[in-house]
């Protein structure tokens, strides 16, 4: 009705696209092309909502993107006259997949294909289930739109034809969780927000699946994210947590974190990501970094390097995790010990140098500390990071030398 | 999903695997191959969605700094050593992984050269450092 307030913002509009989107490929059109059309529908659906708001705006988006469809399928018959008449026929045969489960589930595992790249499949994530335009996911990787378009549209044609299995296999969830967390870690930049989209597609997938681990990369992004606001100054500099302000940190946000966390470690079925949202938490706890429970840290890195058989080289991350959380149980010296460990695998990565850089700072060896930033600095990939381990290099040779 | 940059020069950088004379000295349809290699390269990585810049660089080159306060810039007026280094262009891409970037980098380098053989040019390949802060904490 005319003059009834805007009810359909643009966040409302992309929240229907899964859903949509899976109606359309399930009942057998090409992934590709239904992507197509309902990006069509959605330019329409901007242009005339405002006027004419729908009653049904789910059946409304499918039934323009299904016209829009037919119509590309006209033209191209037109072009091969043969095919005229099974044009009119409903396609068979594109998508043999059951029914049942969630629509934003079925796309996940769509969009996450084991078999592309991982750019692809953050892009594809991002268009298809997040709803993002092809310009936005663009400036997120600060690369052209021409590129962007080029990556989703090859990733798109990879999927076209029918599936070759069913994909809802467990091994595919841990690749979604694993393309999401890219999403969140991947951070935000102009106008998109990615940890906050990130955030918004591991809902969802919580509430389309059981599985703990869902909920475990929930929380953990919640419980990380908590802490962003007291990440950086003023000046856009980083603030390690020992220095954070903890009264910046979102405790409504710690508090779902927390209880994501509880509801996936009462499945008894542990996994990595419930284990570092558990790390997440403590530190989320820790009313000063002094408060901070170190030893149960260390506990729950055990069970998280127990994950593999060889931590070493198929988990270097936690391993080097864990001698921080060593350092401060046992000694920055026992720390130190863990780290010789990784100097094959991670000797030529900042990370290790920059957490050896702080184990020798709280062993008081502010000589090597210097040392051991300077050559993290070297090795960073990342301005802000490096700026920042150029300063603690600094600040290391300053005391050493007795100055302020 | 890091970027790298592909630098090529004109001169400088490691002993060349093949020396060959200035370009201007080539047959014309050699000169001819090779610029239509640098366009495929491009046109290829367009393509494979993992294009971000390319740009060439004239060799005329000015050394310009601070003149101090209330003076002007101060410039130098060459000629420069022969030996320095003088960069030619570049390529700038977007790719999955360091590998990715090296196999790219080589296929650079097979550019055709006088003869229509490989350059082999050596081609220098940096990672572009990331400007966003990652959005976890160090430890």
């Amino acid at each position: 009705m005319i003059g009834e307030p805007l009810a359909w913002d643009e966040a409302a509009l992309r929240a229907l696209v899964p859903r949509v989107l899976a109606g359309l490929v399930r009942r057998g059109e090409d992934f590709d092309a239904a992507e197509d059309a309902l990006q069509e529908a959605l330019l329409e659906a901007l242009r005339v909502w405002p006027e004419h708001p729908p009653r049904d705006a789910h059946a409304w988006l499918s039934t323009v993107a299904t016209r829009r469809l037919v119509d590309a399928r006209r033209s191209e018959a037109a072009r091969q006259r043969r095919e005229e008449a099974v044009e009119a026929e409903p396609r068979v045969g594109g998508a043999v997949i059951a029914e049942e489960g969630d629509d934003t589930l079925f796309l996940l595992f769509c969009c996450c294909h084991p078999e592309l790249p991982p750019a692809s499949q953050v892009a594809l994530t991002l268009r298809a289930v997040g709803g993002l335009t092809t310009r936005e996911i663009a400036d997120a990787f600060y690369v052209p739109e021409a590129t962007m378009a080029q990556r989703i549209s090859r990733a798109k044609r990879a999927l076209a034809g029918p599936p070759a299995r069913r994909l809802d296999q467990p091994g595919d969830l841990a690749v979604v969780l694993r393309v999401l967390y890219l999403v969140y870690t991947t951070g935000h930049a102009g106008r998109v927000d990615l940890t906050g989209e990130a955030i918004r597609l591991a809902r969802q997938l919580t509430l389309a699946t059981e599985e703990p681990e869902a909920r475990g990369l929930l929380a953990l992004m919640l419980l990380n994210h908590a802490r962003l606001p007291a990440r950086f100054d003023s000046e856009g500099r980083i603030v390690t947590l020992d220095r954070q302000d903890r009264g910046l940190w979102d405790t409504r946000e710690i508090a779902e974190g927390v209880r994501v966390l509880q509801s996936a470690l009462a499945l008894e079925r542990p996994g990595r990501y419930q284990i570092e949202a558990a790390i997440a938490a403590l530190h989320d706890d820790a009313a000063g970094a002094e408060e901070t429970d170190w030893p149960q840290i260390l506990a729950f890195y055990d069970d998280l390097v127990a994950l593999t058989d060889d931590p070493v080289r198929q988990d270097p991350a936690a391993v080097l995790g864990r001698a921080v959380a060593v350092g401060h149980v046992r000694g920055p010296a026992a720390g130190l010990l863990e780290t010789d460990r990784l100097r094959e695998v991670l000797g030529d990565r900042h990370r290790w140098h920059a957490v050896r850089g702080h184990l020798y700072e709280l062993d008081g060896d502010l000589p090597a500390a210097a040392t051991a930033y300077v050559e993290a600095a070297r090795l960073a990939t990342n301005v802000a990071e490096r700026d920042h381990l150029v300063r603690q290099a600094a600040r290391m040779r300053a005391a050493a030398a007795g100055r302020p | 999903m890091p970027k790298y940059l592909l630098l090529k020069r004109y001169r400088g950088g490691p002993e060349p695997h093949r020396p060959v004379p200035p370009i201007d000295q080539w047959a014309p349809e050699d000169v001819e191959a090779h610029t239509a290699f640098q366009h495929h390269v491009s046109e290829l990585l367009e393509s494979n969605g993992e294009y971000v810049d390319a740009q060439a660089l004239s060799p005329a080159r000015t050394f310009v700094r601070y003149g101090g306060p209330d003076a002007a810039p101060v410039t130098t007026d060459g000629p420069h050593p022969e030996t320095s280094d003088l960069i030619a262009g570049w390529w700038i891409i977007d790719v999955d992984s360091h590998e990715r970037a090296v196999e790219l980098a080589a296929y650079v380098s097979s550019e055709p050269g006088p003869g229509g053989e490989p350059l082999y040019e050596w081609i220098d390949v940096r990672e572009v450092m990331w400007e966003r802060p990652r959005t976890t904490d160090p430890a």
